[in-house]
């Protein structure tokens, strides 16, 4: 795992990367954004042959850097995404599962309420004593979810009540938004893709239904919405960050076990909370980059 | 909540038996298993037709045709699942014009098109002195259609007969690789799932691709056997024997790379082994001996078969049986990757068990219906082009192609006679 400020200048570099590539790539199916990227590409690459041609120096031919990728102001007006690299931090040593963040993103998110659809859950990991590997559920474990009674409200049952328990912890899960993302490699159409802020979105206009990115999401974090017949994920709330909100499931955690903020500003408070714990991503080996990090988290959690 | 009901259940190991709750929906189900079943037909049908066309295997003669048609037949309803599968039919086109180019998916309309399109030529050239003769004897609305298959070129002199063989034979060519793309690409589109232990695998193309032959071959013995015995026609013992080497041979590789990648599996002790030895003795296990005993008795009766030079009505009955047993195991291995993979959670501690839905979209009656409909549309395809060519008497197997280019002028109607003269 690198130190964090390696992975902040990292994540820079790939940014300022990310803004030479042409404009087809990662938004290329953005509508009128993405004609003005096409025209802008051609129109740099026009110049740097007209500049080549003129000077007629072999040596000139180095060609001009690309206008940048992305139109300052994106989707959302007003906001500029060029300027924002949103990250996200679970402190695991405060959850205590009572998983208002679930239902806080179900409610927002418009996410189906039914126990396989979820943009964001919670994993409970107990250590038994004498036993080497946890017993592991989430709130959409059928035992869980007759503990509630409902499936719109949720809860972990009391199972463990009188068992010897060793150890035990909550971790909450939802897309990492990763920086290679195999979910947007995979799509045959472009519907999912990646902003210059960093966050993993899905047109659900273009989406058309096939799944792929589904499989490839090692995370189980993308689910099929049979409401809007589109795969669907957590998008950090994209609707409420680029307004200056937090995400719905943060601003409703009473103890402050999630975290969310820019990593291009030193003093917020994602990068507060990586500064000052060890963190880690999960499944680093695939080489998604994800970024989402985790404090005091076992192996066994993947 | 109506999709609680759904749902996959899931396997309590020991320990966790733990999956993410938005695994407990499969993405793909019955229709996902079809859809690389059917490609795979088109592969073993068109590897047959390639052998008469391109490689002069005299033969395989009497199915070459047929096989065409098959292999059109089969690729026309290969996208017919996946289509079905998706959230938005709509949109499916938007995956052609503006294809995402890293997608494994994105590649499949322009594979299948291109395919399409020299199959269409290949059966074009294959057709032509039937089309015209058709043309000319066939009255009424029929002999319109036939009319405008001929685009107009009516020449069917031996010149222009040699000219049609030789562009079916070089189209046929072109088809190999073809063939081989577009199965090892559907190989690909599970293979370069990384997130599927299952399935991330680099030997996935050349399985997907040597069972496609399996099973393509297998089908054409079939629809062979059947359509000779309702065309009340003789079966060509010649052609048997030699479907029944390049299924042997097929099989033995399937098997071959197969056991190769299961071995490696279990000596590496891949992640998650554990979970796979519970998901090989669990929900994969009756699918699983299918694919196996559906591969060896086939593979011990066609060696018995070769080995004994069986003839005759053996030989028809034996085959056939084979061909069945090898379109079924090839079946149960496409359900063994596509559904198998989904049963191992990516959490690597938890199973679920998939058990598909009778009606519905996504259910084994509308699956089952696609696939029976790419053997009704061959049937109206036989219809409009009767592949049948009367049997060759040729004992040299082997014929010479530049005797393509003999005498002049055939009649087209009389075409099959000069066939057999230049067969013989
Ligand atoms: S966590 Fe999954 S869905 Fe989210 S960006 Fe990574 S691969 Fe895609
Ligand atoms: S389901 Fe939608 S977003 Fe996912 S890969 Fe298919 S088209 Fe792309």
């Amino acid at each position: 795992m690198n130190p964090a400020w390696a992975r902040c200048e990292e994540t820079e570099k790939s940014e300022e990367m990310d803004k030479n590539k042409p404009s087809k790539s990662e938004i290329g199916r953005r509508g009128f954004m993405c004609l003005l990227g096409k025209m802008s590409a051609t129109a740099a690459v026009c110049s740097s042959v007209a500049a080549v041609a003129l000077e007629s120096v072999p040596t000139a031919a180095k060609p001009k850097v690309a206008e940048p990728q992305y139109p300052a102001t994106g989707p959302v007006p007003g906001y500029d995404w060029t300027k924002h690299r949103w990250a996200f931090g679970v402190d695991t040593t405060r959850c205590i599962g009572c998983l208002r963040c679930v239902e806080a993103c179900k409610v927002e998110n418009n996410v189906p309420f039914n126990p396989n659809d979820y943009r964001t859950w919670v994993e409970r990991y107990v250590y038994l004593e004498g036993e080497d590997k946890p017993h592991i559920d989430s709130q959409s474990d059928p035992k869980n979810i007759a503990a509630a009674g409902t499936l719109t409200n949720y809860r972990f049952s009391d199972r463990y009540r009188d068992a010897k328990v060793e150890k035990s912890f909550f971790v909450a899960k939802l897309c990492n938004h990763c920086e290679n993302p195999p979910c947007v490699q995979v799509c045959p159409v472009g519907a999912t893709y990646k902003t210059p802020d960093g966050v993993v979105l899905i047109d659900k206009n273009y989406c058309i239904g096939c799944r792929y990115c589904v499989q490839a999401c090692p995370y189980g974090a993308r689910y099929f919405n049979d409401e809007t017949n589109t795969a669907d994920k957590c998008t950090w709330c994209y609707h409420r960050i680029t307004k200056g909100l937090k995400p719905a499931c943060v601003e409703v955690c009473p103890v402050q076990a999630r975290i969310f903020g820019d990593l291009n500003d030193p003093s917020s408070t994602i990068n507060e909370f990586i500064r000052s714990h060890r963190v880690r991503v999960l499944k680093p080996w695939t080489g998604n980059g994800p970024h989402v990090f985790y404090n005091e988290i076992d192996s066994e959690v993947s | 909540m109506d999709t609680w009901f759904h749902t996959a259940p899931y396997v309590v190991s020991a320990y966790s038996g733990y999956v993410y709750p938005n695994e407990t929906v499969l993405p793909w189900g019955v229709l996902i298993v079809i859809y690389p079943y059917i490609t795979g037909l088109v592969a073993g049908a068109f590897i047959v037709s390639s052998l008469y066309h391109t490689f002069r295997i005299e033969s395989f003669k009497p199915v070459a045709r047929l096989a065409l048609l098959s292999a059109f037949a089969f690729l026309c309803f290969a996208p017919t699942p996946l289509l079905s599968h998706l959230g938005h039919r709509e949109r499916a086109f938007e995956a052609i014009w503006t294809a995402h180019w890293t997608s494994a998916f994105a590649a499949f309309g322009y594979v299948a098109s291109f395919y399409a399109l020299l199959l269409v030529l290949d059966i074009w050239f294959a057709f032509r002195a039937d089309i015209v003769a058709m043309a000319q004897t066939t009255k009424g609305a029929a002999g319109r259609l036939y009319r405008i298959l001929t685009l107009g070129s009516y020449d069917v002199s031996e010149r222009a007969l040699g000219y049609d063989r030789k562009w079916a034979g070089v189209l046929a060519a072109l088809g190999i690789p073809a063939a081989i793309g577009l199965h090892g690409y559907v190989g690909f589109v599970f293979g370069s799932v990384k997130s599927r232990e299952w399935w991330s695998s680099d030997l996935m193309p050349v399985i997907f691709l040597l069972s496609a032959v399996v099973s393509g071959v297998a089908a054409l013995v079939v629809i062979y056997v059947v359509s000779s015995k309702l065309r009340r026609t003789a079966i060509d013992e010649n052609c048997m024997t030699g479907l029944a080497r390049v299924m042997w041979v097929s099989l033995i590789g399937t098997m071959a790379v197969e056991v190769l990648e299961y071995m490696e599996m279990v000596y590496r002790r891949v992640e998650g082994f554990d979970m796979i030895k519970q998901l090989v003795a669990g929900p994969m296990w009756v699918s699983l001996a299918t694919q196996a005993l559906c591969s060896l008795v086939p593979f011990v009766i066609l060696t018995v078969l070769l080995v004994r030079r069986v003839r005759g009505r053996a030989l028809v009955g034996w085959m056939s049986f084979s061909a069945v047993l090898m379109m079924v195991a090839v079946l149960a291995m496409r359900w063994n990757v596509v559904i198998g993979g989904q049963e191992l959670s990516k959490t690597l501690t938890g199973i679920l068990i998939y058990a598909p839905s009778l009606w519905g979209r996504e259910g084994v009656i509308w699956a089952a219906t696609l696939f029976v409909g790419s053997f009704v549309w061959l049937w109206a395809l036989v219809r409009l082009l009767p592949p049948w060519a009367p049997i060759p008497t040729s004992k040299k197997g082997i014929i010479n192609a530049r005797a393509d280019f003999g005498e002049t002028g055939i009649d087209p109607a009389r075409r099959h006679e000069w066939e057999l003269r230049e067969g013989g």
